[in-house]
């Protein structure tokens, strides 16, 4: 017996495999970041995360290579998934890139360094670990703003 | 090319977190008991033996599989009711009973206390052991 409020209207729903395909590729891009130190790479990636987070994760160049060059070769069921909680997750990421790229530009090196490594370990644990960050913080973020 | 050890922390970091995250996630743990739940807090009727009070947002992916799950199992239990609430629209809720991610299902009894939760999606046979828990 279930009594649901009005959470059961699904927006759009992604092969949810791609958002984390997505997340693989953004944990190269930032890890090259760290790497480098070449702020070049914070812009695109944060180029990509503002497509994801006004437009869509399904609309990302990221979304495009899953679409044409991975999808056609898995097999099996699709796992589907809502598209606001992958969504969440690159607005979030964007703000990180904007830390970070204003850190660049103002020559913080310790404001980069501490948005890029929280955008990787983020990223990383979205392909690794299927992490679902709107989970975990929106709740929280709605509680520490309401009190 | 700087150090690549800044890359090998965050990794090293992010998995051990992962693997905690992986074990502790849908496991269903007994909390200190926050007083009684009643109908008029959750906005629907308990169950005459049991309830699964499942808090969701908007933006979490699991919550739609605990609920297809929940509703699957509780399909054929006339006696157990399955209330999923918006966390987001229940946020003096959420605060009281310590809600800090989604989904969290609450298992009442029919008195409306909670004798467990699961933080994250439950696996299938931990719901159905715990509902066989509560006494008819």
């Amino acid at each position: 017996m279930t009594q649901v409020s009005d959470l059961k209207k699904v927006t759009t729903v992604l092969d949810a495999r791609g958002p984390r395909f997505g997340a693989a590729i953004t944990t190269v891009v930032f890890a090259a970041a760290l790497a480098t130190h070449n702020a070049w790479f914070i812009v695109a990636q944060a180029i990509v995360f503002a497509i994801g987070a006004f437009k869509g994760p399904q609309f990302t160049p990221y979304a495009y290579i899953y679409k044409f060059a991975v999808k056609p070769f898995l097999k099996g069921e699709v796992p589907t998934e809502d598209v606001r909680p992958p969504q969440f997750a690159q607005s979030v990421g964007l703000l990180f890139a904007l830390v970070a790229i204003t850190g660049a530009l103002f020559g913080i090196e310790a404001l980069v360094v501490g948005a890029v490594a929280m955008a990787l370990g983020a990223a990383f644990l979205n392909a690794a670990f299927n992490f679902c960050l709107g989970c975990e913080i929106y709740l929280l973020l709605l509680r520490a703003r309401a009190k | 090319m700087k150090s690549l050890l800044p890359i090998v922390i965050v990794l090293v970091l992010a998995s051990g977190y992962g693997v905690w995250h992986k074990r502790t996630r849908g496991k269903i743990v007994v909390k200190p008991d926050k007083g009684l739940i009643t109908p008029a807090m959750i906005g629907a009727d308990l169950g005459s033996r049991a309830t699964l009070l499942q808090f969701s947002s908007a933006f979490c992916g699991p919550c739609r599989a605990t609920r297809l799950l929940i509703e699957d199992v509780t399909a054929d239990m006339a006696d157990v009711a399955h209330v999923e609430v918006d966390a987001e629209a229940n946020l003096e809720l959420v605060r009281k009973l310590d809600i800090r991610s989604t989904p969290t299902t609450l298992f009442l009894d029919s008195a409306g206390h909670e004798v467990g939760r699961a933080v994250g999606a439950p696996k299938r046979d931990q719901v159905i052991a715990a509902i066989n828990a509560i006494a008819q």
